[in-house]
């Protein structure tokens, strides 16, 4: 579903990633995990398109397309979700009309006729029930007001209601609470299929106590310098990021 | 991240007024310049009573003593008077009375501004004067009206029909001497709309002014006057656009308002004077005076205005709060965008008791352009109870444009509640890309955003214009982030 090959990212000259190879399958969960400053979400945002840096060198193949190609708006059309690490307030845009603009998007780009209102009331209903996120979330504007816990609860509704096929959560569990931590990792659970992959990057091991991933990467100082299965991520918790640094300096 | 904004800056701005074409039609036009024999030539031209051309006289002699104000936060070019044509209306047969009499020309000029001056084509729920430059076309639907003794008119005829009650509420909210624009607008004014709402009357429809300026070298001075007797009820919109042109054109109007007991006007503008181009050449110069007199008790004047043209705006429409338990509103969109200035806002005079007022000013600007809100929440001696809330929120696009905020505060009684909350906030690169990462495109991002940030302004306006309003918005604003 996603090859990333040989993948160099530079902002303002300076070198962030530094020759990123990875692989993602359908039905896979990923997670990437690394310290501060590894490049984390350096990755999340050059996947969702997001402009501020210098690809200078490497591919991304996405479906079978070259995804560097495309406008952010366009790979959201095509299935790519980014769950942010820190949500975007939109004052006075209500989430239910917000939604509706995307999902309509969405279908657009499908062609596919605009939902039913009534149809789309019904879809929300569905989609908070299935992810338990409290209904009057949606009754506000995009984000404004909410504490970080309902930004990021609010994350994963929107990838429910979007139904992407690859999603990357960046960060979506750091400044969370164990139940709120529980809410969305029983979120990302539910929404997983065979169809579909997720790209799960985090700091911390407790996340991957509730979402199991298939592989574990590990990035540091801009390159994937380890990757495992779940037992990895364990290990990395027990002995620190200090000991990959060892590592990788010895070899 | 600069050139990336210059990119998406380059890739917007090519965005083109839709109103700048200019109407083929013969019209009869005053020499250029401005004199007592000019404003003589107008008031002969109306066929006014005696006491009309002295009310412009002495408005002539008075603004002749005055300078022109220096306060607000614009810079203005200087004017040449003289170098204006204060009279110039499109050549028609005297009063028409039917659709048939109306110049095809003049006709299809509406129609296409999407304001068709034909009956059996207008949404049945709007009554529309029509007025090119100096004089009204065309007012509809004023035969219907006047079965509920509304008179709806142009100011000419009202002169000509009422001149009693012009000549009683004419002047009696903004005097020729109250400000350097005022007066030349009580001097040479030439037309606008008259609307008289007797007592106990709703009007069933909405009222609107489409204000077009036509003629090249002329300035636009109307004035308009809407008197709304005892338990009385009138929303009345305006609307206005301008062809392109590289010179700077005048538009210097007068509203007077006046609301008896229990009455209640709701005012609406959509403003949209051609703004000039992209690098500050031509446009409109707006500078309009808009007052209410909330004079009877429980009586209630709203303004609503989406402000998105003009080069230059001064504008400050204001309520004075006479009636106990007057109400005075404001709610406030004002979009800057490229050259454009504006400095506007509102008064609201507290002098009944229990009377209340709310300022809600959202500023919008962009590109090179400033946006000022001025406003002044005046609560008198004898006001007491009186209650303000205000609300002034400014928007930045780019980094090149100014928002400003001058409220002022003058409390004369000590049982006064005044309220005052500001916020500035940025469209960010970051708000587009939170939209672009849900499939939403940039263009449609900034609209869900600006109207999202206005939508307490836009929900005041008439349901049929409110659609309009939101659409005026995004087309002023696409590619101006940053």
């Amino acid at each position: 579903m996603l090859t990333i090959k040989n993948l160099h990212v530079s902002i303002e000259d300076k070198q962030i990633l530094k020759g990123i190879n990875l692989e993602v399958q359908k039905g896979e969960i990923h997670a990437i995990m690394g310290p501060n400053g590894s490049g984390k979400s350096t990755l999340a945002s050059v996947l969702a398109g997001r402009n501020l840096f210098n690809i200078t060198e490497g591919e991304i193949i996405y479906e079978g397309k070259n995804l560097l190609e495309m406008a952010p708006e366009e790979r959201a059309r095509e299935g790519i979700f980014l769950g942010f690490q820190y949500p975007v307030e939109i004052p006075g845009v209500s989430m239910m009309n917000f939604l509706k603009t995307a999902v309509n998007e969405q279908r657009k780009h499908r062609g596919l006729e605009p939902m039913k209102s009534s149809d789309f009331l019904k879809m929300m209903r569905e989609k908070k029930d299935l992810v338990e996120i409290d209904s009057n979330l949606t009754n506000r504007s995009v984000n404004e007001g909410f504490s970080g816990g309902e930004k990021k609860r609010n994350e994963i509704f929107q990838m429910a209601m979007l139904d992407p096929r690859l999603s990357i959560l960046d960060e979506t569990d750091s400044g969370l609470d164990i139940d709120a931590l529980k809410i969305v990792a029983h979120g990302v659970n539910k929404l997983k299929s065979s169809e579909n992959a997720t790209i799960v990057i985090t700091h911390y091991q407790r996340l991957l106590n509730y979402i199991i991933p298939d592989r574990v990467h590990v990035l540091y100082d801009g390159q994937i310098v380890k990757s495992g299965n779940k037992d990895l991520a364990i290990e990395l918790e027990d002995k620190g990021y200090d000991w990959l640094r060892k590592e990788t300096q010895a070899g | 991240m600069a050139k990336e904004q210059d990119k998406i800056l380059q890739k917007y701005t090519g965005n083109e007024y839709k109103y700048g074409w200019v109407t083929d039609v013969e019209s009869d036009t005053l020499p250029k310049g401005l004199n007592e024999d000019i404003i003589r030539a107008i008031s002969k031209k109306k066929n006014e009573p005696e006491f009309l051309l002295d009310f412009r006289l002495k408005a002539y002699r008075h603004w002749k003593e005055m300078k022109m104000p220096e306060w607000a936060h614009l810079k203005i070019p200087e004017i040449d008077y003289q170098d204006m044509v204060y009279y110039s209306a499109p050549k028609q047969k005297a009063g028409p009375k039917s659709i048939d009499d109306v110049d095809p020309e003049l006709k299809k000029t509406f129609d296409r501004l999407g304001i068709p001056i034909d009956e059996q084509k207008r949404l049945a729920g709007v009554a529309v004067d029509a007025v090119m430059d100096s004089s009204s076309v065309k007012t509809t639907f004023k035969e219907k009206l006047a079965e509920l003794g509304i008179i709806f008119c142009s100011f000419s005829e009202a002169v000509q029909n009422h001149p009693d009650l012009v000549r009683e509420y004419m002047g009696s909210v903004v005097p020729y001497t109250d400000n350097y624009f005022a007066a030349l607008n009580s001097a040479v004014f030439s037309d606008g709309s008259f609307v008289y709402i007797p007592k106990g009357v709703r009007t069933p429809m909405e009222l609107s002014t489409y204000f077009r300026i036509n003629a090249a070298n002329t300035g636009q001075f109307e004035r308009t006057l809407i008197v709304a007797e005892d338990d009385s009820y009138v929303s009345y919109l305006e609307g206005c656009t301008a062809p392109i042109r590289d010179e700077n054109q005048l538009h210097a109007a007068i509203v007077e308002i006046v609301a008896k007991n229990n009455a209640h006007v709701k005012y609406s503008t959509v403003q949209n004077w051609y703004p000039g181009d992209k690098e500050g050449k031509g446009g409109i110069y707006n500078f309009v005076t808009k007052r209410g007199k909330a004079q009877g008790n429980h009586s209630k004047i709203s303004w609503t205005q989406v402000e998105t043209g003009s080069s230059i705006t001064w504008k400050y429409p204001s309520v004075i709060l006479m009636g106990d338990n007057s109400v005075g509103e404001f709610y406030s969109v004002a979009v800057t965008n490229n050259h454009q200035q504006a400095d506007t806002g509102t008064k609201m005079i507290h002098i009944g008791k229990n009377t209340k007022s709310t300022i809600v000013s959202k500023g919008i600007s962009a590109g090179y352009s400033n946006n000022s809100y001025r406003g002044l929440v005046k609560i008198t001696k004898n006001a007491e109870n009186a209650r303000n809330f205000s609300q002034c929120d400014s928007m930045l696009m780019g980094d090149r444009c100014g928002a400003h905020t001058f409220p002022y505060i003058e409390t004369e009684n000590r049982s006064a509640i005044v309220e005052h909350e500001a916020t500035t906030s940025k469209i960010g690169d970051d708000q587009i890309f939170y939209c672009n990462q849900r499939g939403i495109n940039e263009e449609d991002a900034i609209g869900l955003i600006v109207n999202g940030y206005a939508k307490e302004v836009i929900n005041k306006l008439p349901m049929e214009f409110a659609v309009e309003a939101q659409t005026l918005l995004q087309i002023s604003l696409e590619g101006s982030v940053g």
